[in-house]
């Protein structure tokens, strides 16, 4: 890497444009003229306007824009990266992890452990799960390899904990089956896009 | 009549305009493959036959389509690896194998190391032109191990062709699927081999050979390490782990002499534990192939061990007290100079009765035949022989690298083979049609070998009393046969018109009885065959034979006429074209029979390190001092092939080892590798130090893993062996010192994909007499065993184990490894 842009100090010769703020006043005079000319013109209730009519929509028209935080929470942006989320098939209700061990893999911080077994079923079963959230950096890796968009980012920002370590298990994760209806689907990174159907040639079956 | 090669000769190729050196005869896979030339193929295993089940492996040589794998080199050859036609074909043969492959690559255990992804992405297959109904096809379990999802198995056969060429027990097979027929159009559309292969493909899928639903075979598991897809796993990894979680050591497999190059597989055992474990053991299947106990024997470790002071000041008092270290063949060659060193410096007596037969044997071998070690082993055997005897070892059993040496040779080298042995073995005598299994008394080993010195001895080399003696063997008999000849008959005629009588002479064909003399060969009967017989079939298997070699086993180091056993094996390696190999009994037999000077009795105060003794130095975690076990320790180990390979540290280990007790008793270095550079020079090893040692093999199959211990070889006059003593044969019921397969000692025994059971093993019709559970009543005790019957076993000899030391089987046989005994049922 160049140092040039470093090596320049000649801050003069960059292109500044000069505000007109009027004559700086010279006498004594000329200074409590310019202050009294500022204290009473009456902008200060210009800008106090504002506060008292937004007082009054808040306090009297029910127009209150602030929350009352922790008992009240702000709607987030569905992209945003906070909590993970483990998502269950709308149709069955399963849980949609198939335990490949991406997330595991893609995990940056390695924050992200799992443990899978053959089932009774002959499929592959996640038996244990964590994430460290003392670790994790919420990059969004996990949420981008899933290939079946198991593993999303929730909502829940608060993750502040007493302990370095603070381990979430997969059930806590898991959308609550009474919950299912409520379960939002995942646009953010590694979602399917919406053009995606037309992007891919379908394979031929012989049914 | 021999033409032993010895240097292969070169020839030069072009591929993709480019010359290369290749060996005259080799396939041009092989050829390019040694070349770092890649050509493309799936069904082609390197030391079996092609199969041609994939024919992705299309090249063009010399204008002509052929297939890379079975099509060999010739000088000059001009090979082009891809033709638009060639290209075409394969991309309509990776798509044939996408067809209805589960889209379950998620969960699959190959997780990324699978062939055929490999070269879907390879060949580009960005779409799909076929389609066929997908037939159901269950997963199932074959074995204790074996797993196999046929929806995942792309019929590539490899699993098949190992099973066949390579490990013998052909246990598994192509049966028919029962799928939809493909549609008659794909014919005229399709590219020709795509089609052909596909047809293939679409009848049929693996299974057991016996019909059955399980296979009954030596459970090696190589069909896993060779399967290219997911489709064949071991049952204890299923969905455990993917690939790139674990990481991979390079080692030994510590069990059978045969010290496998092998990679322990480990990662954290669970995410509450994240103490390390070994999850599986793979190895580079196209240049090497475990037995069971390698792949399966793997987690014997001695786990969450400290440094306890207490029990190493007890260690330490017990040595000073001691006067005997036993000890067995598992230990490295590293620990085997210290306990030599110990020997050297205090006296202390070392009792190994595993290892001191065969180093006694190994004495009277060099001794008469005048070089320190034998002259082949397996691998050279299998490049180079196509006629392999095998006397005095339970080939299925002891040493898994010479039984898959004696059937590859069968099947790659148009080979033949000779077995002797007092147990009958069906699996041996399945190898070929060339194969002869002479079923003697034992204690007739001695004649076996004079056999051999009659079928192949140079006569002329022959010392002269010895062939007399031989010929003594040989009577002439005289016996009637039955011939046809033509005989001339004059008869007299008189012809009719003329009335003159003529003689006219005729042939009429007539049967008579002629009396030959036949030479009977007395040998040949003793040992239990027809000598007719005998004759006529070994004079086809000797046809256009080149190359011989002779196997020889424990029975022979634990005989009571060892010795002249040993000259016998060193006068038929002089008289004639045949080269041996030997198979130390276990583990590092050879490095400590190379390195310790062994005593035969232990006396007094004994350490039994892995062994029974007075305070115990134990790596199985029930000692009185712990010890790391193999596959925690760094170290060499001296393999059959006189190879000192290295060996890497799997897992942590975290209390004493030897070297520290050695440190504290007579001084050492630091690590355990410091010995290492030490290891006798004059037996044949050489002053590397251990990181120096290499592991691996290159692309050639070259193996370049430690060092070949040099063989000192002096001129010896031939051995004077003794004639044969019919003292030694035996009769009666007779208890046979032989493991299970798999099961080697106290390590394979913890490991717990291991299940041989120790147990009376027994032929089915022996078994069947013998009941549920027996006593053996031997000369100085006797021990109560389960019956198991052993399949494949014929004649009513019984095996049994010595696996567990704790059973001191060793002290019940004594010194030899047949005895007479009494079964009584209980």
């Amino acid at each position: 890497m160049g140092l040039e842009q470093f090596k320049n100090r000649n801050v003069g010769t960059q292109n500044y444009r000069l505000l007109d703020l009027g004559e700086t006043p010279k006498t004594g005079f000329g200074q409590f003229k310019q202050v009294a000319k500022r204290t009473f013109k009456g902008e200060l209730f210009v800008g106090l306007w504002v506060t008292l009519r937004e007082m009054i929509n808040a306090l009297f028209r029910g127009e209150m824009h602030t929350v009352k935080y922790p008992f009240e929470k702000l709607p987030i942006s569905p992209r945003y990266r906070a909590i993970h989320d483990m998502l269950r098939l709308l149709e069955s209700g399963h849980y949609r992890c198939i335990g490949c061990g991406l997330c595991e893999k893609i995990c940056i911080s390695n924050c992200i452990a799992m443990e899978t077994r053959y089932d009774e079923n002959q499929r592959k079963e996640v038996s244990e799960y964590t994430i460290n959230f003392g670790r994790c950096i919420f990059c969004g890796y996990c949420a981008e390899v899933c290939p079946e968009l198991a593993i999303v980012h929730g909502p829940r920002y608060e993750n502040a904990s007493e302990q370095r370590a603070g381990f979430s298990l997969f059930e806590d994760m898991l959308t609550p089956i009474d919950k299912l209806n409520l379960q939002q689907e995942y646009d953010g990174f590694g979602a399917v896009t919406p053009y995606a159907d037309e992007n891919i040639k379908k394979t031929p079956l012989a049914y | 009549m021999s033409k032993v090669k010895t240097v292969d000769n070169l020839i030069t190729i072009t591929i993709d305009g480019k010359e290369y050196k290749a060996k005259e005869g080799e396939y041009i896979l092989n050829a390019a493959r040694a070349n770092d030339v890649f050509i493309p193929a799936i069904c082609y295993l390197t030391r079996c036959s092609p199969t041609l089940a994939c024919r992705i492996c299309l090249v063009e040589a010399d204008g002509k389509q052929v297939y890379a794998c079975n099509a060999k080199v010739k000088e000059g050859m001009e090979v082009v690896t891809q033709t638009p036609n060639i290209l075409e074909e394969r991309r309509a043969i990776m798509e044939v194998y996408d067809v209805n492959h589960p889209l379950q690559c998620g969960v699959c255990d190959k997780s990324g190391e699978c062939e055929l992804q490999n070269y879907t992405l390879e060949l580009a297959v960005d779409s799909q032109s076929y389609s066929i109904p997908d037939t159901k096809r269950e997963t199932a379990n074959w074995s204790s191990v074996l797993h196999y999802d046929p929806g995942l198995c792309i019929v590539c056969e490899r699993c098949t062709t190992v099973c066949k060429d390579m490990i013998g027990d052909a246990a598994i097979t192509t049966v028919k699927r029962g799928g939809a027929e493909l549609d008659k159009s794909y014919k005229d559309t399709m590219p020709k081999d795509a089609y052909a292969m596909w047809n293939k493909l679409q009848k049929s899928v693996i299974a057991p050979s016996n019909g059955t639903g399980e296979t009954n075979c030596s459970d090696c598991g190589e069909c896993i390490a060779v399967c290219p897809v997911g489709a064949l796993v071991s049952r204890d990894f299923v969905y455990t782990s993917n690939a790139w979680d674990l990481r991979r050591i390079p080692a030994f497999s510590a069990h059978s002499s045969d010290g496998f190059q092998i990679y322990y597989e480990v990662k954290p055992t669970s995410i509450d534990d994240r103490s390390e474990r070994i999850y599986r053991v793979t190895n580079e299947w196209n240049y090497v192939s475990l037995d069971g106990s390698a792949r399966f024997g793997y987690d014997f470790e001695n786990r969450d061990v400290v440094k306890d002071e207490i029990s190493f000041n007890f260690a330490i008092e017990a040595f000073k007290k001691a006067s005997t270290v036993r000890f067995n063949a598992m230990i490295t060659n590293e620990e085997a100079l210290m306990l030599q060193t110990l020997k050297e410096k205090t006296g202390m007596r070392l009792y190994n009765p595993e290892v001191r037969a065969f180093q006694k044997f190994l004495g009277y071998y060099s001794e008469a035949a005048g070089r320190s070690l034998y002259s082949t082993d397996t691998d050279t055997i299998m490049k180079k022989n196509d006629f392999v005897i095998c006397v005095g070892s339970a080939l299925r059993n002891d040493a898994p690298g010479m039984k898959y040496a004696f059937n590859n040779v069968q099947k790659l080298n148009k080979g033949a083979g000779l077995y002797f042995h007092p147990i009958g073995d069906t699996l041996i005598a399945s190898f070929g049609k060339s194969v002869e299994c002479v079923t003697h008394k034992a204690g007739l080993e001695e004649a076996a070998l004079y056999l051999i010195l009659d079928l192949f001895a140079d006569k002329s080399k022959l010392p002269q009393e010895v062939g007399e003696y031989i010929q003594g063997f040989k009577r002439t008999q005289k016996q009637t046969i039955k011939e046809k000849v033509m005989k001339e008959v004059v008869e007299t005629v008189t012809d009719e018109e003329t009335g003159e009588t003529k003689e006219v002479k005729k042939k009429v064909p007539e049967m008579v009885e002629k009396e030959i003399e036949v030479e009977q060969n007395g040998l040949v009967e003793l040992l239990g065959k027809e000598s007719d017989a005998f004759a006529e079939t070994f004079a086809k298997m000797i046809a256009k034979k080149e190359s011989f070699a002779l196997m020889v086993g424990e029975d022979f180091y634990y005989h009571p006429k060892a010795q002249n056993l040993a000259k016998l094996v060193a006068l038929i390696e002089k008289v004639s074209d045949i080269e041996v190999v030997m198979a130390p009994p276990k583990s590092n037999a050879l490095g400590v029979a190379l390195i310790c000077d062994l005593d035969d009795e232990a006396q007094g105060y004994t350490i039994g390190y892995n062994e029974n003794g007075d305070f115990r130095l134990s790596a199985l975690g029930d000692g009185d001092l712990d010890m790391p076990a193999m596959n925690q320790q760094e170290g060499t180990f001296t393999n059959l092939a006189k190879r000192v390979v290295p060996t890497n540290a799997a897992l942590p280990y975290g209390g004493y080892e030897l070297n520290d007790l050695i440190r504290e008793l007579i001084g050492a270095p630091r690590e355990t590798i410091d010995w290492t550079v030490k290891l006798p020079v004059a037996k044949g090893f050489k002053a590397v130090e251990f990181d120096a040692l290499p592991n691996g093999y290159t692309n050639e199959g070259v193996e370049n893993r430690g060092y070949l211990l040099d063989i000192q070889i002096e001129e010896k006059p031939l051995p004077s062996v003794e004639k044969f003593d019919e003292a030694t044969v035996m009769e009666g019921e007779i208890a046979y010192r032989c493991n299970p397969a798999r099961q080697f000692n106290d390590f394979t025994d913890k490991a717990h994909e291991i299940f041989e059971a120790f147990a009376l093993y027994a032929s089915p019709a022996k078994a069947e007499s013998l009941g549920q559970k027996v006593e053996v009543v031997f000369a100085n005790g006797s021990i109560v065993l389960d019956v198991v019957a052993d399949e494949k076993m014929e004649g009513d000899i019984v095996k049994v184990p010595d696996f567990k030391s704790a059973q001191n089987v060793y002290e019940l046989f004594g010194d030899s490894r047949y005895q007479n005994v009494t079964i009584r049922k209980v």
